[in-house]
């Protein structure tokens, strides 16, 4: 890739597997928990983040030798409000069914951990296009472990993906369920994305022994 | 570059900041402001048309006319709109737009109650717009009612009840247990319980007008109780008259 230096590269790659920011920093479980019952709701959350991630993170790191290191904090919140306030309205005005399944939660952007942990540990203190590729880099390697506890919870707990019924008609009792197949209503609660996240932590730290804490 | 660490420069810097964001945020604000009206009231159509049975249900889920025909729909099922205030009845083709939330706050002399009636294969529809209070915020809806005040098919929402309990009020299972149930008992206005208790789960005495609750939503489900008897109540006295 002659676009991107080594180092470069390595800040988009690594928050996707290796240094993930659920996964490994356990960071913003909490609307991986909330929305990711369906597909669509994930795949939304997903890409508002990468939006605000990335832009935010250019923006702070425009301003970072201008903002008063007394209030930074506060400049930081002020910035992903601004983003967030933006996003929701966007989604109200352009697709208003999904903000309603959102709801709460796109103003839950705000609280995102990784957010304001990336701000503080990667924008402050670097260029605007390196800041850039970590917020990419951050946001999809959130977006990507919900989009996969997205798709499982939707496929086992309502035998749809993105409303498609990939497993047939549980009424007409066609495909799978023609043989006896049931959907699995407990996917469709938070406690089974905790376990989902819990089975991909359990995967990537056994293919990557490295990943293992000591002790 | 400045000294950072002043303070008259901290201050002058979020003076600076928040007119910036302020004014981004204000822009946006009000150039989206006209499509997000829009949503709204086709969302107010949905839940109308939802009420007297014109949607799209299949199996367990909710769902509505889809937004870019409900304009259409709404029109074509709904003949008359109706606005009563001070004990007159009129024509208002705007009516669905009220705000029954500020309405019932008003003096009776100035509250414009609004009212539609529907017409599907050959039958007439009351549809009555709901208002009231759950556990932590707000609850609506709707309510239609036939000729001989038996419901027809209800809709609610709500704006903050617990996911799970009370915000089951819009989940199918609640909502279709309300069909078939009468307001009237003989020429007594009686309303609709939510009754907990294991009052006929599945619902199939109809003439006794109670619902199942939802366990673990007690003060949600009173909600709806007190909603229904108390804004449709004040119908009553009309509905007689606005047979058509």
């Amino acid at each position: 890739m002659a676009l991107l230096s080594k180092k470069d590269r390595g800040l988009i790659l690594d928050p996707l597997a290796d240094n993930n920011p659920i996964t490994i920093q356990v960071l913003g479980i909490c609307s991986a928990l909330a929305i990711t019952a369906q597909l669509k709701a994930s795949i939304v959350m997903a890409l508002s983040v990468v939006f605000v991630l990335a832009v935010g993170n250019v923006v702070i790191s425009l301003m970072r030798n201008i903002i008063p290191s007394k209030i930074r904090i506060i400049v930081q919140l002020v910035v992903v409000a601004a983003l967030v306030i933006i996003v929701d309205q966007v989604l109200k005005a352009f697709a208003y069914e999904l903000s309603k399944t959102l709801s709460v939660f796109v103003g839950l952007i705000i609280t995102n951990c990784i957010i304001m942990g990336r701000f503080e540990a990667f924008a402050l203190g670097n260029g605007p296009y390196r800041s850039f590729l970590d917020g990419i880099g951050n946001a999809a390697g959130y977006g990507l472990i919900l989009i996969i506890v997205g798709f499982f919870r939707e496929l086992l707990g309502s035998g749809t993906l993105l409303g498609f019924k990939v497993l047939g008609d549980p009424i007409a009792k066609t495909g799978l369920y023609a043989i006896g197949y049931e959907n699995n209503g407990f996917m469709l609660l938070s406690p089974m994305a905790l376990i989902v996240v819990g089975i991909i932590i359990w995967v990537q730290r056994s293919r990557n022994k490295e990943l293992i804490e000591e002790n | 570059m400045a000294n950072t660490d002043k303070n008259s420069y901290t201050i002058i810097f979020a003076i600076v900041m928040v007119l910036v964001v302020g004014a981004l945020l204000a822009f946006t604000a009000s150039s989206l402001k006209p499509t997000i009206t829009e949503n709204e009231r086709f969302e107010k159509q949905q839940n109308i048309l939802y009420a007297m049975g014109v949607n799209e249900n299949v199996e367990g889920a909710v769902n509505f006319i889809p937004a870019n025909e409900v304009e259409a729909e709404f029109s074509k099922y709904i003949k008359e709109q109706l606005v009563i205030q001070n004990g007159e009845v009129k024509k208002d083709s705007s009516a669905y737009l009220i705000d029954l939330k500020g309405e019932l706050s008003k003096d009776m002399s100035e509250r414009k109650l609004p009212l539609f009636v529907g017409e599907k294969e050959g039958k007439d529809y009351y549809i009555i717009p709901l208002y009231g209070k759950g556990l932590w915020d707000a609850i609506w809806g709707f309510v239609a009612l036939d000729a001989d005040y038996v419901v027809q098919g209800v809709f609610f929402d709500h704006k903050g009840e617990t996911p799970g309990l009370g915000a089951n009020i819009k989940e199918r299972y609640f909502m279709d247990d309300f069909t078939g149930e009468e307001i009237m008992n003989g020429t007594q206005y009686s309303g609709i319980t939510v009754a907990k208790g294991n009052n006929d789960p599945l619902n199939e005495r109809k003439d006794d007008g109670k619902v199942d609750a939802i366990a673990g939503a007690t003060i949600t489900g009173n909600g709806v109780t007190a909603m229904i008897n108390s804004t449709v109540k004040l119908y009553i006295p009309y509905l007689k008259d606005i047979k058509l």
